[in-house]
């Protein structure tokens, strides 16, 4: 087997994000999910809690707050209601909100980067050139990782600042980012993108249209979401070693499956002339 | 026009026997075939006959399931691949390009691809001013119109000056000019020494371009070599057509002296002689007879000819190709001179 060829590699990346940013149609609809996950609602919501002060409200969420693990209630931060209630919701209710958005951008990326290839007849111009099919994986997967990661990046860095505008009075400070969300963010989210990459690109080899590529990536990309979604959490509510152990683990199973995924993008598949697609 | 003897002995594109299948369908069928280099060869075949599998195969974007093909001396299918697709250079039926991209950007990413380095903007802007495109790089190509995407196409194959130019139809969807216009940029092509390797169904566009034209029909090659060779071949003898509006009278040529077979239909009588020079003779004859005589053409094959001629000789029905017809609507294969 030859070398990699990085440069083919970021070559097809590039392309790829060159297409993506001059599709409005794909970007607008994507900014305005990270928008409503990042910004608008944790903006409505700890709005809502720091602000308004409704008591019987402030109520219902501190008796909530008790079914917490004991050691998460310790990290609450805050001498008031709402600034413990609004400390709770910056850190652990919006943590699964990390792990949507770059997975549904990502996903939405490559369930069309090769079968989109194929229908658009370009394949074909791949197929023929020199760059390898492990360089063209490489680079459909950075194309389709970075849109997902740049997003949660910025998105992150704004609900940072929001949080600590709005719950940060109450609770002595700027507190956000907690160690436990860079953790996630850095070492867990990651693997989780990767594994589901790896099988959404698998099926954008194999299927015949984009919009099936579409819906069969929801139908895998959805249980992983799911368990992400949890896992999120329980990176957040549970002990120190636990992020470290499940990225590791993510880390390991996501690392075979993008490489045993290298093999589903073939020449034959670029042109659409692979039997059973 | 490229000197034969010389290029033949080193065949550029070697395909050995290659078979290939898709599910129950065979595409090629033990297929051989050589393209010598610095000739421009044409692959002419009707729609299905495994033109396009071919030029896949010639690049390594498909192996075959048997048989092998050779490359410059390399397997393009196998470990040698990528060196095979940096030495040519693909125009595909569709031109492949990236809507969303400016042309610019489209040049760009094959020239990254094919590791042009430094002199990737300088040579963009040499293959685009040779295909006229220039002034339209920085629109997106979505708005090109087809011409202007095949020219773009075209471009984007030259771009890495590659030692052999794979076009498959590359004048597809064009207006006539701008056909012409390409087909004399392949001709220049090859004057610079690259091998060239046209499929096209269209007849008069392979007339006149082909050093050698390849004919395929169901996956395997019915017939290669160069044009006039093969006429020869099929028609050894010398042919000329006779017209006169006196039927009765042409049928003198029947019995006149040179005349190894002759046929008549509706006033238009076609002899084959034993020599070229006997056609004074014989219109002298008609006239001593006061036969009118309205046109005396000698038989000179073209590729047309050619190609159903050997149509016909396979059993062909030749129907996936529309023959082109002459003034009366008649198709023109069928008042052909018949190949020995």
């Amino acid at each position: 087997m030859r070398n990699l060829h990085w440069g083919h590699v970021m070559t097809v990346a590039r392309t790829d994000l060159k297409q993506l940013i001059q599709a409005r149609d794909f970007w607008v609809p994507m900014m305005i999910l990270g928008g409503l996950f990042f910004v608008i609602v944790p903006t409505l919501l700890l709005a809502t809690i720091t602000r308004i002060g409704d008591v019987e409200l402030m109520t219902q969420i501190s008796e909530t707050l008790e079914v917490l693990p004991a050691d998460t209630q310790a990290q609450l931060q805050g001498e008031s209601p709402e600034g413990r209630a609004g400390y709770a919701m910056a850190v652990f209710l919006f943590a699964p909100v990390a792990v949507i958005v770059p997975l549904t951008i990502s996903t939405a990326v490559g369930a069309a980067t090769i079968v989109g290839e194929r229908e658009k007849g370009t394949g074909e111009f791949l197929a023929h050139s020199p760059a390898g099919v492990r360089e063209i994986y490489l680079g459909k997967l950075i194309a389709s990782l970075v849109p997902g990661y740049f997003t949660t990046a910025v998105g992150f860095a704004l609900y940072s600042v929001i949080v600590n505008l709005l719950v940060g009075p109450k609770v002595g400070g700027w507190f956000f980012p907690t160690a436990q969300w860079w953790v996630m963010i850095l070492w867990v989210l990651p693997p989780f993108l990767a594994i589901c990459l790896s099988l959404v690109l698998r099926l954008s080899a194999r299927v015949k249209s984009t919009a099936a590529a579409q819906q069969a990536s929801g139908l895998i990309s959805l249980p992983l979401i799911i368990v992400a979604y949890s896992q999120a959490t329980g990176v957040l509510l549970g002990a120190d070693w636990v992020p470290l152990v499940l990225g590791g683990v993510a880390w390991l199973v996501g690392f075979f499956s993008l490489a045993s995924g290298v093999r589903s993008v073939t020449r034959s598949r670029l042109l659409g002339v692979a039997g059973g697609i | 026009m490229c000197r034969w003897s010389e290029v033949a002995q080193n065949p550029v594109i070697h395909v050995n026997s290659a078979s290939r299948w898709f599910g129950d369908v065979q595409a090629l069928d033990n297929l051989t075939i050589e393209v010598p280099q610095g000739a421009i060869s044409v692959l002419l075949g009707p729609n299905g006959a495994g033109k396009t599998t071919a030029i896949r195969m010639i690049t390594g974007a498909l192996t075959p399931d048997s048989g092998t093909s050779r490359v410059f001396g390399l397997d393009p299918g196998g470990s040698d691949g990528e060196e095979v697709r940096r030495r040519c250079g693909v125009v595909s039926a569709k031109p492949s390009l990236y809507d969303r991209l400016s042309g610019w950007d489209n040049l760009r990413y094959a020239a990254e691809l094919y590791g042009l380095g430094r002199k990737v903007d300088d040579r963009i802007r040499e293959a685009s001013t040779m295909f006229g495109i220039e002034e339209s790089l920085d629109h997106q190509v979505g708005g090109y119109s087809t011409g202007m995407k095949t020219r773009l196409a075209l471009a984007r194959a030259v771009l890495h000056g590659p030692d052999l130019l794979l076009l498959d139809e590359p004048t597809s969807g064009l207006d006539p000019e701008s056909a012409l216009a390409v087909l004399d940029l392949i001709r220049q092509m090859t004057g610079d020494g690259q091998t060239v390797l046209m499929c096209t169904h269209l007849l008069l566009e392979a007339e006149g371009l082909a050093d050698e034209i390849i004919i395929l029909q169901h996956g395997a090659n019915l017939v290669s070599g160069r044009p006039d060779e093969l006429a020869r071949t099929y028609w050894p003898a010398p042919i000329v057509r006779i017209a006169s509006s006196d039927e009765a009278g042409l049928d003198a040529l029947g019995n006149a002296p040179g005349v190894t077979s002759y046929e008549q239909t509706d006033g238009v009588a076609v002899a084959t002689l034993d020599r070229a020079d006997r056609t004074p003779e014989l219109v002298g004859l008609l006239s001593q007879r006061g036969v009118p005589i309205s046109s005396v053409v000698p038989f000179t094959p073209s590729l047309e000819d050619l190609y159903f001629a050997v149509r016909r000789d396979s059993g062909s029905t030749g129907d996936e190709i529309d023959p082109p017809e002459d003034s009366s609507g008649r198709p023109v294969r069928d008042s052909l001179p018949a190949a020995a």
